[in-house]
């Protein structure tokens, strides 16, 4: 039973709520001013939280999209488990796990301490990637100030690459300093750090739990959808006014999204969902679009780590496909044949579809590579450049025609390849947003 | 209940010789590396499938055989 006295009254019942009590500078919240806005951590036992998380319907914020309460039920209970916190977010144009890893340390390692003690793990590793300063900082400063007593927190930095993310890599880098994906079965759950069950999760999942732990599953629901419940973080970028990142509840159609951030800074003819690992999708046919897991699939897409760019009409979606393929295919681990040859053949030939010189079967040979390198290899990698290429040539098949005649609708404009350009992180501007959110649930 | 044949793609050097010894079941792509179509093995394939994953130079071509 979740302890009533710890539901408030007047619940946040709207937005934000991770993003709760940030404001425009760049601080980082300490435990007091955590505490004040979200209240102590509860007293809740495993068996609860289990049931709050079940409840919830929470799905992992990583990409993967399980669901939170099965993973933690499969790792449950089981001799020596271990959690791990992969903070790793090595998509290019998310910026979320950052955001709240460096400003919002203490909701993040709420959740898990509470995931810890629920699936009787006593260590809880945070994978960060090296190069992240501010995160490394902030995280280690709020790990000496916490006390926990039967969590012990450990904080390892680790390399970049696309694919030191994937949680196998994490696991394997933690292991023996080699960040590469490693074949499944078996699976983490079941044979993890050192052969022990171990769990992988997401840094805003974590967060989402921290909440739900304490004001419950129907408060969390209250958002979203039945099929799509509560709120996400997403990280909008490209043709954009105010680009950074947002939470949002499910359900918010892609011109609402991009209205909380600012609105497109030019009449846009695409957006990239799901980040590299996504897909392209047109606009204006997909503005329409909500942040529903049914209906993104029905349009080829899904949202991945909650990556959103917006493709204005003055940039070349070619070239900008051209770029990401040639950096997907640059970021192969190297472990697997069709992975290393496929992609760098995939990227070769989008080149030279771009650059207006290709075969007059070249498309044909490209989209014959992209179907067969999938699910050949250890990852997913080779399947999400797959999927993105397809999508593009989808999309902005009618360049290719234009680029072999020597013409380009715009030259080429920018995807960011790596820090996003932040805006002070804060709520959307219109509550308006959950409303909407609200009147969208069946 | 059928024996399945799949590749570990780490191990896979792209020798190619489970393509030549089951090519019933295995072709290679553009750069020597297996393509599995369908990875159930039918009852008259079996022999086979088990000589091609003994002789795979890095083992990295495996039958599971269902049990019984």
């Amino acid at each position: 039973m979740i302890d009533e006295r710890l539901i408030p009254r007047a619940g946040p019942a709207g937005l934000p709520r991770l993003l709760a009590g940030l404001d425009s500078s760049s601080e980082t919240m300490t435990l007091a001013e955590h505490e004040a806005v979200h209240g102590p951590p509860p007293a809740i036992s495993a068996a609860d939280l289990l049931e709050a998380v079940t409840r919830s319907g929470l799905r992992g914020r990583g990409g993967a999209d399980f669901s939170t309460a099965a993973k933690l039920r499969a790792v449950s209970g089981r001799r020596g488990a271990t959690l791990v916190v992969n903070g790793s977010e090595t998509e290019p144009a998310s910026a979320k796990d950052r955001v709240l890893l460096s400003r919002l340390p203490h909701l993040v390692l709420d959740g898990a301490s509470l995931a810890a003690r629920a699936i009787g793990a006593g260590e809880v590793i945070v994978k960060v990637g090296d190069r992240r300063a501010r995160v490394l900082t902030a995280l280690d400063a709020a790990m000496s100030v916490r006390r926990e007593d039967r969590v012990r927190f450990t904080l390892v930095p680790g390399p970049e690459g696309y694919v030191t993310g994937e949680e196998t890599a994490v696991l394997r880098y933690l292991e023996r300093g080699i960040a590469k994906p490693r074949l499944v079965p078996p699976r983490p759950h079941e044979r993890g750090l050192r052969g022990r069950p171990t769990l992988v999760c997401n840094p805003e999942t974590l967060a989402q739990l921290a909440l739900i732990a304490r004001f419950g599953a129907d408060w969390f629901r209250e958002l979203g959808s039945d099929a799509d419940p509560g709120s996400v973080l997403v990280t909008i970028s490209g043709a954009v006014r105010d680009p950074g990142v947002y939470e949002l509840a499910f359900g918010t159609a892609m011109v609402d999204l991009l209205a909380a951030a600012g609105g497109p800074s030019e009449t846009l003819q695409a957006l990239l969902v799901g980040g590299y690992f996504g897909t392209w999708v047109a606009a204006p046919e997909g503005m329409g679009l909500r942040l529903s897991r049914e209906e993104l699939r029905g349009a080829g897409a899904g949202l991945g780590c909650g990556v959103l760019i917006a493709l204005g009409e003055s940039a070349c979606g070619l070239h900008e496909s051209a770029r990401v393929i040639d950096y997907l295919a640059g970021q192969s681990a190297g472990q697997c044949g069709p992975c290393v040859h496929g992609l760098a053949a995939i990227a070769d030939s989008v080149g030279a579809l771009t650059d207006g010189h290709a075969h007059p079967r070249e498309l044909d040979r490209l989209l014959r590579w992209t179907d067969e390198v999938r699910g050949r290899g250890a990852c997913h990698h080779p399947d999400g450049a797959a999927r993105f290429v397809e999508s593009a040539i989808s999309v902005f098949g009618h360049e290719l025609e234009r680029h072999r005649r020597g013409r380009c609708s715009a030259p080429p404009a920018g995807l960011p390849l790596g820090e996003t350009a932040l805006a002070p992180v804060r709520a959307p501007a219109a509550r308006r947003t959950a409303r909407t959110a609200r009147g969208a649930r069946r | 209940m059928s024996a399945r044949l799949r590749v570990n793609p780490i191990m896979c050097d792209g020798h190619g010789l489970c393509a030549d010894l089951l090519p019933e079941m295995i072709r290679l792509d553009d750069w020597g590396y297996p393509i599995l179509d369908a990875p159930d093995v039918s009852p008259d394939l079996l022999a086979l499938a088990r000589r091609a994953a003994d002789a795979c130079p890095t083992l990295a071509l495996l039958l599971d055989e269902p049990d019984g």
